[in-house]
């Protein structure tokens, strides 16, 4: 096919450079310069989609981001991007372009029998019908049918980048307002960065001049200035231009992310270049120059292809040098759309227009160049299946219909305008106000939140003049603003204004479908009833019909919506007042947002200096916070469970060795450390001396354990605090902020270590015989260092810490060092202890030893309601010492009284079956194996495990009254099967301590 | 993303920082009621509006200081450190 449609000379694109494109497998050609939209129009393609709902076809509405119909599915394999606007996708030799939503093809699809029966599908249909067993049931198969495009299922292959800058003036937008302002800023001295998101800066005003001034030749003129214009900006240093970069969102304090196409436009991207790039830009100032969108009007077939809006026919032709027609019909309520009219007469094309307002002087000036112009009159009927073939004109004045079928008039084009929408969308989103100007019909920013303006057509200035002058004024003010030049005398200019008449829908009675949403086959009707069910408010009213939703955000019908709306609830559109505007302004590929955090990138993982380690030696890892920790190590063919026994019989019977360098470690160093140690555990801390440690529980000022761990005085003002594994980075800020906030007065450093040192805690009835084959200046002798003592020196020839702790009820050392040795001294311990039959531990082990011993771990066995005393460690708390945090909480009522959910240990009636963590406790029940609701319930499982060396299982749990319950039965519920167990004392090894002390 | 302005280190993004909720929570002495334990650890302003909070530069100096920040805009208008107070009238 020829490209019958394309105008011989004109417009922005270069006939010399032809490129070859596909659509449904069709090939075509088009010219370097179109996007997907103008070389699909050239060849005269009409119908590109099919709708949502109804499967009705669909043409190129649109010419920018707010096209709601010609979604595309472009490219192919992994690269393939589904739902694309062709309106924004700029043509590349090869291209392969596709239709969604139909089926068999485009022209034909079988699913346009949902149009038919209509009537059965009316709007929130889903929400009535499939009511049935479950909504789930039928989701699928609606989401089938309203077939949204199809995600590549291979990988992405492109790489995408995230950038991260400053400026102090944004302008956002790069047609004559956005030019002007960045050019009158940029010539401070401050620093400018102006996004367009076309390929080309100038927007509307390169394409038709003004919508306003309608000298349609000025085009000439208007590219001259613009090239004028950007030369100037591109000579100042201080001014960064970037095109194909569109803002997305605005966030507070005038953070805007922004996306650009690096490379889509290009063959593909090189090896250096990525696909896209996600800019995170932080303002002192933001001028929103975003233009405005056109809005559509609401008569029955405002949808068929052929049916499209003003401005983009005027783009077409001045940019693409495409003509959307042979024989058209432009139907407005406004000023604006006589210039399309003029450019499309111009250009050799029949045009009548159908003003909605009575005779007036821009009528009678169409109609001294030739143009037809019928007032008071508008479009009641389109005529065609396919696309348009004729329209029904009707007579109205005042709102009233008086003659709904005057003339029939033969045409292939139908262009609307409505009125004009500011891209007020940033603007809203940044926090400011909207006002709606009852002149120009439309929402206009007001109040600003951040430090942010708008200029030019998102402004609400639609005449080119004005536009330019309120740019420069707003670059003038936005830079004195950020400190640069003065910005008196710079005053926003008075506007020319576009009188819009009040006029959304054609009043008819027809059975006809009138659209307000075009994307998400929203009719005018839909709204009515949605109305008539309740659902008046505009966010209702939104989440019931879904108009404005989806790809294009309703940006050409949104306000049309709210007029519907209004109309049917006796409201003007403010009344109704619009949705709320969110990012991102225009689609953004999941890729452009995750960058270059996938993969192994996607959320750090941090390994102890012993990690390569466990991963060779066939640790099963797993994920502890954002520490990556072995569970248990598998010889051979073993199952996990007989890893973790062997493991615990190695630590019971002869020596284990555990990579326990997660431990949190903090450093307080000063004359008040002691004092804080006081003020932050429960027990006493004075009578501390150096070389010792003591074992020490945290609480919230409400009474509740919050962390727990040893802490060792290593010198006179020196103490080296230990933590759970997870909870350090906030016990450092609990400290902090006691010591900066409430204590000022307390002269204390906190210092987290954890990262420097390697911790390897050495367990089991061999580990002083392991220990003792190394070179060491500390004596190890039991007398010379018993149990809760800490020595300090050097061990295998690195300065060592070594702590004599002990989480397994074992004889145990836990020895700190530089973590740079820690991986040579856990191999070299690994090699001296194997005559000992050393073994390495993992995480599972440990949990099952501490569980026997009854130790516990916070986070598992307590969670923000649990107090010393529940889990029967009073001995822990001091009666005699001064304040503590949470000694007041552990007074009050509820914390103090008796029968709360107390730690207890449970034996399962059968043996061998462990429990599952979290596993619910109710009361025993003689009568029925399953309670029949309701149950009494009484807690729940804390840990859990199989203990190799008792021969049964053995839990903790927190249970309702659990220590006036010892030797009561109680259920354990898991997933339905009821567990017979029995309550009994928290500990269930070595309960005088012996191996401890050995 | 707020542009928090730190006392000490100047404006950087608030994922720099532990938000601590609101500040000048007087810690009554141990022999108040219940009731009033409970208010100190409990109850809080939710001013609409510009409310006194805590910050804490985490990934920075390590200093806790006041902001005013509006709840609303979330403009930040003033920060002081620790132990001084906020100029505007709370």
């Amino acid at each position: 096919m020829t490209q019958a449609f394309r105008l011989p000379h004109g417009g922005a694109i270069d006939r010399n450079v032809p490129l070859r494109f596909t659509f449904n497998g069709k090939a075509l050609r088009g010219c370097q310069g179109d996007t997907v939209a103008s070389a699909l129009l050239a060849n005269g393609i009409r119908t590109v989609a099919r709708s949502f709902k109804y499967h009705r076809p669909r043409g190129i509405y649109a010419a920018g981001v707010e096209e709601p119909n010609a979604l595309l599915r472009i490219g192919d394999g992994a690269r393939v991007i589904p739902n694309m606007p062709a309106t924004i996708v700029e043509l590349r030799d090869g291209m392969q372009v596709h239709s969604l939503n139909c089926w068999p093809s485009v022209d034909f699809d079988l699913s346009r029998i949902n149009d038919f029966i209509s009537a059965l599908l009316p709007v929130g249909f889903y929400y009535k019908t499939f009511m049935w067993p479950a909504w789930m049931t039928y989701e699928t198969l609606i989401r089938r049918a309203a077939g949204i495009g199809r995600a590549p299922d291979a990988p992405d292959p492109d790489r995408y980048e995230k950038r991260f800058a400053s400026c102090d003036v944004l302008v956002i937008g790069g047609g004559c307002a956005g030019l002007s302002a960045a050019l009158a800023a940029g010539r401070t001295g401050t620093r400018v960065v102006l996004c367009e998101g076309d390929a080309a800066l100038g927007g509307q005003f390169g394409w038709c001049g003004s919508v306003m001034r309608g000298d349609a030749g000025s085009g000439d003129a208007a590219y001259v200035w613009i090239a004028d214009i950007t030369a100037a900006l591109r000579s100042l240093p201080n001014v960064q231009l970037l095109t194909r970069t569109t803002v997305v969102g605005y966030y507070d304090h005038n953070l805007v992310t922004l996306r650009e196409r690096v490379s889509d436009h290009l063959a593909g991207p090189t090896a250096r270049q990525p696909r896209e790039r996600l800019w995170k830009l932080r303002a002192r100032r933001v001028i929103v120059a975003a233009g405005a969108f056109e809005r559509l009007l609401v008569f029955p077939g405002n949808d068929l292809p052929g049916v499209m809006l003003a401005s983009a026919a005027q783009r077409y032709i001045g940019q693409f040098a495409v003509r959307p027609g042979k024989r058209t019909v432009v139907f407005t309520n406004n000023d604006s759309a006589y210039a399309a009219a003029r450019t499309l007469n111009e250009n050799g094309t029949e045009v009548t227009i159908i003003d909605a307002r009575p005779d007036s002087d821009t009528a009678a000036a169409a109609r001294v160049q030739g143009i037809r112009v019928k007032a008071d009159s508008v479009i009641t009927a389109v005529g065609g299946k396919q696309h348009v073939t004729d329209v029904r004109v009707g007579r109205m004045r005042d709102g009233r219909m008086l003659d709904a079928d005057s003339e029939a008039i033969d045409c292939d084009t139908v262009l609307v305008s409505g009125g004009w929408d500011p891209a007020v969308h940033l603007y809203s989103q940044s926090g400011g106000r909207l006002v709606f100007d009852s002149l120009q019909h439309c929402f206009v920013p007001g109040e600003a939140t951040q430090a942010v303006s708008a200029a030019g057509a998102a402004n609400g200035v639609f005449n080119t003049d004005d536009c330019i002058a309120d740019g420069a004024a707003a670059g003038v003010i936005a830079a004195a603003a950020a400190g640069f030049g003065d910005a008196s005398g710079a005053d926003r200019p008075a506007r020319t204004p576009l009188a819009v008449a009040a006029i959304t829908e054609v009043p008819t009675s027809g059975r006809h479908k009138a659209f307000v949403d075009l994307q998400n086959d929203v009719a005018a009707a839909d709204l009515r009833l949605a109305a008539r069910e309740g659902y008046a408010a505009a966010e209702h009213a939104k989440r019931y019909t879904a108009t404005g939703m989806g790809i294009d955000q309703g940006k050409v019908g949104n306000i049309a919506a709210l007029g519907v709306l209004g109309a049917a609830t006796a409201r003007s559109v403010p009344q109704v007042g619009t949705t709320t505007y969110r990012p991102p302004f225009v689609p953004v590929t999941i890729g452009t947002l995750a960058g270059r955090e996938i993969g192994s990138l996607f959320e750090p993982v941090r390994e102890t200096p012993i990690g390569d380690w466990h991963q060779s030696a066939g640790a099963v890892m797993e994920p502890v916070g954002l520490w990556r920790r072995p569970s248990h190590y598998l010889r051979g063919a073993e199952r996990g469970a007989d890893a973790i026994a062997r493991e615990c019989r190695a630590v019971r019977e002869r020596a284990g060795v555990f990579d326990a360098s997660t431990l949190g470690k903090i450093e307080l160093v000063g004359p008040d450390a002691l004092t804080l140690l006081n003020r932050v555990y429960t027990n006493a801390w004075n009578s501390l001396a150096i070389g010792q440690c003591r074992y020490g529980l945290m609480l919230r000022d409400n009474g509740m354990v919050f962390d727990d761990g040893v802490c060792a005085r290593l010198g006179e003002l020196h103490y080296l605090m230990s933590t759970t594994s997870g909870g350090v980075r906030e016990v450092e800020h609990w400290l902090l902020e006691w010591l900066q906030c409430e204590w000022r007065e307390l002269k204390v450093f906190v210092t987290p270590v954890t990262a420097q040192w390697a911790t390897i805690a050495v367990a089991g009835p061999h580990a002083r015989d392991v220990l003792t084959s190394f070179d060491s200046d500390i004596d190890f002798a039991a007398a010379a260092f018993p149990h809760l003592t800490v020595r300090c020196g050097k061990f295998a020839g690195v300065p060592a810490r070594v702590l004599r702790v002990s989480f397994t009820g074992e004889l145990s050392y836990e020895v700190n060092v530089p973590a740079r040795y820690g991986r040579a001294l856990w191999e070299l311990l690994l090699e001296r202890g194997k005559r000992y039959g050393i073994e390495p531990v993992g995480l599972d082990a440990i949990q099952v030893l501490r569980t026997e011993k009854g130790y516990i771990a916070v986070g598992h066995d307590t969670d923000g309601s649990t107090t010393p005393a529940d889990l029967g460690m009073d001995w822990i708390v001091s009666r005699k010492k001064g304040d503590f945090i949470g000694r007041r909480g552990l007074a009050c009522s509820d914390t103090a009284r008796a029968g709360r959910k107390q730690l207890v240990g449970l034996l399962t009636a059968d043996k061998q079956h462990v429990l599952r963590e979290g596993a619910q406790i109710v009361a025993w029940d003689d009568r029925q194996k399953i309670n029949r609701p309701p149950v009494q319930m009484l807690g729940h499982v804390t840990s859990s495990g199989a203990s190799s060396t008792l021969g049964h299982s053995i839990a903790l749990a927190l249970v309702q009254n659990g220590r006036a319950r010892i030797g009561e039965r109680v259920a354990a519920v898991e997933r339905g099967r009821v567990i017979e167990a029995t309550v009994a004392e928290p500990r269930f090894f070595d309960l005088e301590g012996a191996r401890l002390h050995a | 993303m707020l542009l928090i302005p730190c006392p000490w280190c100047g404006g950087r993004n608030d994922s720099e920082f532990v938000a601590g909720g609101e500040t000048f929570i007087e810690r009554p002495a141990h022999d108040v009621s219940d009731a009033q334990w409970g208010q100190y650890l409990y109850f809080r302003r939710n001013t609409m509006g510009a409310q006194a909070e805590r910050w804490f530069h985490a990934m920075g100096c390590r200093r806790w200081f006041n902001v005013l920040r509006d709840t609303v805009t979330h403009a930040i208008t003033e920060t002081s450190p620790m132990g001084a107070p906020l100029k505007a009238k709370q």
